[in-house]
């Protein structure tokens, strides 16, 4: 139970850290107008990208393929792949979001990892709903927005590295698993995981790794059980 | 319409697709253990997957640099059980930091 002051705070934290990642990753925006121009896509394309894909490793694996020669449909292909990864994401969000017709139509182009990230962990709709719109929300305008000011600009506008916000993004990915790495059966999922995506970083294309880390999660469910399963614990009772 | 425009929108199309098929499946097949097993370990190995490939690796290849340091002061920081928005800009002003400095 949490009284009047407790909920302000947490939908306030839910907030600041909805437009902390939409700042942090929105920027990088600009790297992906710039890097798109770069590849030999006009100003619309990059735009279009950004917001009708709306999935950054998508939207740089089509550029990547392109800029290396590849053709527009294996741009394609490789980023549809890694589009799969949120549909994947829907899995969690479907029932916390509890959102149908039109509203989860909408909602349905705000999937993304961050978005995502935020509603799925916490455990209750109204907090997903603030999480999950308040991060997509920020992320969507501010990757568009810097997605044009990129592309028109080049590289011009400078390196987001400059202010450390890939080291940002990085962080902020961390601090939304460091809650979930509450037992010893979380811990092993997160190590293997990070271990699979960093072995498959040279092999394959950007956005795979994190992809394939999802087989470490299907696996350690599908396992058989060594100990018979403990009674459930009630939603929030981890925290 | 160029070749590169058909095959963006149909890269449009599908990616809306997939992620409102995620959002559509019936609530009958997340009612199964096993799914929310699968749903409760997905973030967890997702999650860490961004973290691994977003502080190490640079194309296809792993460096160790500035954005490592940063990751390290946000591990401190969340072992300290700093808030989110604190952890976030400690790690981007080590990885700015040791930029500025020429380092990483």
């Amino acid at each position: 139970m949490s009284g009047p002051a407790e909920e302000v705070d947490g939908r306030r934290a839910l907030v600041r850290q909805g437009l902390a990642i939409g700042v942090a990753t929105g920027l990088y925006g600009t790297s992906f107008g710039a890097v798109a121009v770069a590849g030999g896509l006009d100003v619309w394309q990059a735009c279009a990208l950004s917001l009708l894909v709306f999935s950054g490793a998508s939207q740089f694996a089509f550029v990547g393929v392109l800029a290396a020669g590849g053709s527009p449909w294996s741009g394609a292909a490789t980023g549809l792949m890694l589009g799969a990864r949120n549909m994947l994401y829907g899995l969690g969000l479907v029932r916390l979001l509890g959102w149908r017709g039109l509203r989860r139509a909408g909602a349905a182009q705000l999937v993304i990892d961050e978005s995502s990230a935020v509603a799925t962990a916490t455990t209750r709709t109204d907090h997903a709903r603030l999480g999950f719109l308040v991060t997509g929300g920020s992320v969507f305008v501010l990757w568009n927005l810097m997605t044009l000011v990129g592309a028109l600009a080049g590289t011009a506008i400078g390196d987001p590295r400059t202010y450390g916000l890939d080291a940002a993004v990085a962080a902020a990915f961390l601090a939304l698993l460091w809650p979930r790495l509450g037992d010893r059966p979380a811990v092993v999922v997160a190590v293997v995981a990070a271990a699979l995506a960093l072995l498959l970083v040279p092999a394959t294309p950007a956005g795979v790794p994190v992809l394939a880390s999802a087989s470490v999660a299907l696996l350690a469910a599908l396992l058989p059980r060594r100990s018979p399963p403990g009674p459930v614990p009630a939603e929030g009772s981890a925290s | 319409m160029s070749t590169t425009w058909v095959a963006l929108l149909v890269l449009a199309a599908g990616s809306y697709l997939l992620k409102l098929a995620g959002l559509s499946l019936p609530a009958e097949v997340l009612e199964r253990p096993v799914v929310r097993r699968v749903a409760l370990a997905l973030p967890i190995a997702l999650l860490s997957a961004l973290v691994a490939v977003q502080a190490v690796a640079d194309g296809s290849r792993l460096v160790v640099d500035a954005r490592v340091a940063g990751l390290a002061v946000a591990v401190v920081a969340l072992a300290l059980r700093a808030n989110f928005l604190l952890v976030v800009v400690l790690a981007a002003l080590t990885a700015a930091g040791l930029r500025a400095a020429g380092v990483g």
